[in-house]
């Protein structure tokens, strides 16, 4: 079940970088396992290790002053590349309920809410100014409100951000989704029962296929 | 009349189950493709919540992500790996989904078996947990990819709820000229419209060098436009769609087929449908791509150099560019031809396929891989691939020129089995990302064509395939 998400104040962690793909979130080797859980540690793996062990001292999240950030903020396309849900575990786990970007790839957006992990979209000159307020100001924090659909920090910074109210209201329930589709059993016998003839499945005896 | 409408407004219109002013429709799935990657938890979702796969019969599972493209009759020593497979078979055993294991004669990569089965057909929706789905849309199907949590979603309702995309026509008019491949036109319209160039959007591929192209060829175009942002990709189908569905195991067949044939013409974008972005591109103008940086959008031809970062006019992009840079160890202005090689991949979802392999051994007949190469892999998207590859004698002209000619599986194309890319080590890949570490950490992947990586297997670093002395004819 996911966590519903109404209100969050936290640490501001800045990621300049744009294009960042899930593959980085989450490398290919921890996307062996069979849980959900646990995947903090492996946020950012090849960037925030050296050698696989030895915390890397140039990689922004291993900066003292971002330590227990829970507000991610990143750059352009955030989360591009492959579809892997890992990507969104890591940065749940990794303890950020909040991420702000100009621009996020389709499917990773969609995890994020899968996951009760809110990313925001602000527009560009507004990302400049939260990464500028952020580098400035150690501890820089930010409260976001999912009702008001508003960003603030305790100097007078407000930005407003766009979403959907499916996702806002699904978000904000932690909604079982599955449950609610499920609650259109009727609707999906009857459209299976209509659309059987346009996708016929013919299944084999033999699997065996032709080259020409 | 009838409002003109694209090709994806027709599927998704025939596929709504549900819809709610204002709300996303809930969309029925036609087929769920699955594999040991990304279903694990998907299944102890469903188990957990006490809900059963709504319909086993249309979804398929295959090994593929982490298996080994070697000595599979061997224990499995990756204890990790070992425990997605076993999940997968246990999981699908208990739900009654058809599994084609690691040792199926129709394993391979998922997309690649579920077209070359006919598991994949025009005008339906196809699903997977793997962002390469758009793979399918070659057929003029909508398929994309999704998270675990959509898997498990799929599983128990075989529905999803989704958002309609907005649309971009991706014309490719002109002819290609020889050794320009479709790997060359996508690289060439994603380093056109940017990796994030397709967000939000599906695209339909579309003009004469497109209408020209193989499935195969049209696959790899798909199979791609998730690297420039977009979920999903399409092609109209059209008569040569229909020769390739014939006699296919899963497809319609006779009677059924003619009939089948005549529901997938009406797919095609009707004349003066309306798309919400156009783009479109001169085949003539495009030579062969490699891409020189760490998304698929940093690329250039064959014939250039390595870019100055100062040369982008944005300030991020130049950043971008020069991180890029220190990642692949290039300097600007070094010409793409002049850059070593230690590896080369032939394979992945992207380029695995018949064709490829065809093409890529003609270039390699007869030769050898250079003396300064460490490894060459040619690893088949399948094992049916791989069958008719070896009857054709294709892997002798592989081995016998120096490369290794492996069983089915995604393999070096994201490393998640032992076909690693050691770090610093340069590789010349026909798979879809040069993210950095994606093929290993520290590992520095060039994206090619099959037939661009095959010479540069042969010449130690990139050349040009147009050039005569690798007699490509006109067909790849």
């Amino acid at each position: 079940m996911i966590q519903p998400f109404s209100q969050h104040t936290g640490l501001v962690a800045p990621l300049d970088r744009v294009n960042v793909d899930t593959d980085q979130m989450t490398p290919k080797q921890f996307c062996k396992l069979l849980t959900r859980e646990g995947y903090g540690k492996f946020l950012f793996f090849d960037w925030r290790y050296l050698d696989g062990e030895k915390p890397n001292p140039d990689f922004v999240l291993n900066f003292p002053r971002y330590r227990g950030a829970s507000v991610l903020l990143g750059r352009a396309n955030l989360g591009c590349g492959s579809s892997r849900e890992h990507a969104a575990w890591a940065v749940l786990d990794y303890g950020f309920r909040v991420v702000i970007a100009p621009s996020f790839a389709d499917i990773f957006y969609n995890n994020c809410f899968k996951n009760g992990v809110l990313p925001v979209q602000l527009k560009d000159a507004e990302v400049d100014e939260l990464f500028r307020r952020t580098e400035a100001t150690e501890g820089y924090s930010l409260s976001v409100d999912l009702e008001q659909q508003t960003v603030r920090d305790d100097s007078g910074l407000l930005c407003r951000f766009e979403i959907d109210p499916f996702r806002k209201y699904a978000l904000q329930k932690g909604l079982d989704e599955i449950g609610l589709s499920l609650e259109h059993e009727a609707k999906i016998a009857a459209y299976e029962k209509q659309r059987a003839p346009a996708a016929p499945l013919y299944d084999p005896a033999r699997v065996d296929v032709k080259y020409s | 009349m009838a409002e003109a409408r694209t090709l994806y407004e027709k599927i998704w219109a025939a596929h709504v189950v549900h819809e709610e002013p204002g709300k996303p429709a809930l969309i029925y799935i036609d087929r769920h493709l699955i594999h040991e990657g990304t279903s694990p938890q998907a299944f102890a979702g469903l188990k957990a919540a006490k809900r059963k796969v709504r319909r086993p019969d249309l979804t398929f599972a295959v090994m593929d992500h982490s298996v080994p493209t070697k000595n599979r009759d061997l224990p499995i020593l990756d204890v990790t790996a070992k425990g997605q497979f076993d999940a997968l078979a246990q999981n699908c055993a208990e739900t009654g989904v058809r599994l084609f294991d690691m040792h199926s004669a129709n394993q391979g990569i998922v997309h690649i078996i579920g077209p070359e089965l006919g598991i994949t057909q025009p005008g339906l929706t196809i699903v997977c947990g793997d962002s390469h789905t758009s793979t399918h849309g070659a057929f003029g199907a909508l398929a994309f990819g999704i998270g675990t949590s959509e898997v498990e979603h799929v599983l128990a309702t075989q529905c999803l709820i989704q958002f309609k995309s907005k649309t971009l026509l991706v014309r490719v008019d002109g002819q290609r000229p020889k050794g320009v491949t479709a790997k060359d036109l996508i690289l060439a319209i994603i380093g056109r419209i940017g990796v994030a160039g397709g967000t939000g959007h599906v695209l339909e591929y579309g003009g004469e060098a497109v209408r020209a192209l193989s499935m195969e060829g049209r696959m790899t175009m798909c199979n791609m436009s998730i690297e420039a942002g977009a979920r999903a990709g399409m092609v109209a189908p059209d008569e040569t769609t229909f020769a390739y569905m014939d006699g296919r195991p899963f497809a319609p067949r006779g009677k059924d087929s003619q009939e089948a044939v005549a529901r997938w013409k009406a797919l095609a974008s009707d004349a003066g449908a309306k798309y919400d972005r156009e783009v479109e591109l001169r085949a003539e103008e495009i030579a062969p791509q490699v891409t020189w940086g760490t998304n698929p959008g940093m690329v250039t031809d064959v014939t250039g150099r390595v870019p100055e970062p100062g040369s982008f006019a944005d300030a991020v992009d130049r950043q971008a560019a020069e991180r890029a840079l220190q990642y692949m160890a290039l300097k600007p202005g070094t010409k793409i031809q002049d850059i070593p090689l230690d590896r080369v991949f032939i394979g992945s979802c992207t380029n695995s396929r018949i064709e490829d392999l065809r093409a890529a051994a003609r270039v390699v007949a007869g030769k050898k891989v250079a003396r300064t190469l460490k490894e060459a892999l040619v690893v088949p998207g399948s094992r049916l691939v791989k069958a008719q590859a070896e009857k054709e004698g294709l892997d002798k002209v592989f081995t016998d020129a120096g490369f290794e000619w492996r069983d089915a599986g995604c393999s070096m194309c994201i490393g998640m089995n032992d076909d690693i890319l050691p770090s610093g080590e340069r590789c010349a890949s026909t798979s879809n990302r040069n993210f950095e570490g994606r093929q290993g950490k520290g590992g520095r992947t060039h994206l090619v064509s099959p037939v661009m990586a095959a010479a540069a297997a042969l010449a130690g670093h990139f050349v040009d395939i147009r050039d005569r002395e690798w007699n490509v004819d006109g067909a790849e």
